[in-house]
């Protein structure tokens, strides 16, 4: 039985199409939770109660939300494009869940343990850009073209800083495996051992270009309402609305598993002694979607160029600076290798 | 045929129908997607071929960042799409000879192209052995140990060619209203804006 998962091609494609569902699923139905979750706690803030009509407590908010996007006309704008307004959401949505293929849940769980993760990541939400500037374009409408223009500039100026903040991790661990830089995180002390503390500055310059760059408060230019109705997703309506949202919620939550990685561990237990494992990864997740939640009912909506100006002027020479910082003190081993990993065997 | 073979030949098969796509597409952003999945297949061709991280920094330099600004500017021209499809067809003889010399040249290049005796000898072999060391570090070590001078160059020429762009395009115009930053963010938060203490559940 096990020869057949490991030797025969159609054994394999079963085997792999499996480790997919077991991913994708149990994702997609936390998104459903996560979503309410998030207006749960941006009607907290406001002091409203928010979704609580649907099931107890309004849990089943999301999924009667979900029945109603998928029964609705889908309408086509006059001249729009049809086969890219199409893509567009889909797009969206398909990068948004490839890039969980190297996602490790904990040790050994993951899907694809390439040696480039990171950069993998990188460049699958690269491209997640394209879904918001073909949906712009295809709907032939004003509105949407300003907000895919706008996204186009904003992703690329984030994903130039997040790459750099990156960097800074990928020297101290000496390796791009992302099971490798949670490994470089594990010792004797807990938490003090996690990248939180050497990379402290990068992690809240990560937390902010995260934000940026999944499109969430206060960086939402492409769809703000005050400016641009729904920016790109205007003419959008039924089941491709419906990709677009769960694709840019899906990417949000990537950005919460990539924080918890890179800065807090991942599947490592905070207190020594404990024993190490998903839930850990699990519950760092969370807290990090808390805080984007947070963000989002708490902090005003920035002007355009006030993004531009500290995406360029503020983060990049930031990021750089920490990278020839770090660089050095990796190098020369300060502290006892607290920025070199590889050199103490951690 | 191998999961290898199949998935070369998808991505080979996929890649030259892009590539053709992106001349004949009648729409310019059609051929700039076309584009977009030519390098998406050229970086799957990539990971075949062992050189993962190759196939990473093609996606994220030319389909993340190249061909974002390609779209960007391609979606913002003003085109006639009846003219550009008239000077296809009138310009298409001239491409086509082109082509032909090109490929002819080509064909004659590699017809005739022989190495000498015991050559692949004197290449140099600064690359690692591939089972042992992965290719990113093989790559860092060839750049930063052995290349070094050249690739330090390589950064300075660019950074000219950087400045010299801004330097042409670099304009201050004067009837643009322009947002002094440093004055918005020296402005004293008392002044413009008044704290209310809210308590739990009962509003303002």
């Amino acid at each position: 039985m096990v020869e057949f998962f490991t030797t025969n091609y159609f054994g394999i494609f079963l085997l792999i199409v499996g480790q997919v569902l077991l991913i994708v699923v149990p994702l997609l139905v936390a998104l459903a939770f996560l979503m309410y979750a998030d207006r749960k706690i941006w009607a907290a803030v406001q002091m409203r109660r928010g979704p609580n009509v649907v099931g107890a407590f309004g849990l089943l908010q999301s999924f009667a939300d979900f029945i109603k996007y998928i029964v609705k006309e889908v309408i086509f704008p006059a001249g729009a494009d049809r086969f890219v307004f199409l893509m567009a959401p889909m797009v969206t949505l398909v990068c948004a869940l490839t890039a969980w293929a190297v996602i490790p849940f904990d040790d050994g769980w993951v899907l694809s343990n390439i040696n480039v993760a990171i950069l993998y990541i990188f460049a699958i939400s690269s491209l997640e850009v394209y879904g918001v500037i073909m949906g712009g374009w295809a709907s032939n409408s004003k509105y949407p073209f300003l907000g895919s223009l706008r996204s186009a500039a904003q992703m690329i100026s984030y994903e130039v800083s997040i790459g750099l903040i990156i960097i800074g991790v990928i020297i101290s661990t000496g390796s791009m495996n992302l099971t490798d830089i949670v490994h470089a995180q594990s010792g004797d002390y807990g938490l003090l051992n996690w990248y939180f503390i050497p990379h402290l500055p990068m992690m809240f310059l990560f937390l902010i270009s995260a934000l940026a760059e999944t499109n969430r408060p206060p960086f939402d230019l492409p769809e703000a309402e005050s400016e641009l109705v729904a920016g790109y997703q205007v003419e959008y309506s039924s089941t491709p609305f419906l990709l677009f949202m769960i694709g840019e919620l899906v990417a949000v939550v990537l950005m919460c598993a990539l924080i918890s990685l890179l800065f807090f561990g991942g599947w490592l237990s905070p207190i020594p002694g404990l024993p190490d494992g998903i839930h850990w990864m699990i519950i760092k997740m969370l807290g990090a979607f808390f805080v984007f939640s947070m963000v989002k009912a708490i902090v005003p909506r920035y002007r355009y160029d006030q993004l531009m100006r500290i995406g360029w002027k503020v983060f990049l020479p930031m990021s750089l600076g920490w990278v020839v910082i770090v660089a050095f003190l990796a190098k020369f081993e300060v502290l006892g290798g607290f920025w070199a990993r590889w050199a103490i065997g951690g | 045929m191998s999961v290898a073979d199949f998935a070369f030949y998808a991505f080979a098969v996929v890649a030259v129908i892009a590539g053709l796509l992106v001349v004949t597409a009648k729409n310019p952003v059609h051929s700039v997607l076309w584009l977009i999945l030519t390098f998406l297949s050229s970086a799957g061709l990539f990971v075949l071929l062992g050189a993962e991280f190759l196939a990473m920094l093609l996606m994220i330099v030319y389909v993340g960042a190249v061909a974002v600004l390609f779209l960007f500017v391609v979606m913002m021209l003003d085109i006639d799409f009846a003219a550009l499809k008239a000077e296809m067809v009138r310009y298409f003889p001239l491409a086509a000879l082109v082509g032909l010399v090109i490929l002819m040249q080509l064909t004659l290049l590699y017809g005739a192209w022989t190495s000498a005796e015991g050559s692949a000898a004197l290449h140099m072999a600064p690359a690692p052995d591939a089972a042992q060391v992965d290719n990113a570090r093989a790559l860092g070590m060839i750049l930063f140990d052995q290349y070094f001078i050249l690739f330090q160059v390589a950064g300075l020429i660019l950074l000219v060619a950087m400045i010299g762009a801004i330097v042409l395009t670099l304009r201050h115009r004067t009837d643009v209203k322009r947002q002094n930053v440093l004055h918005q963010m020296w402005r004293d938060p008392a002044k413009a804006m008044e704290l209310k203490d809210v308590k739990p559940g009962q509003g303002l």
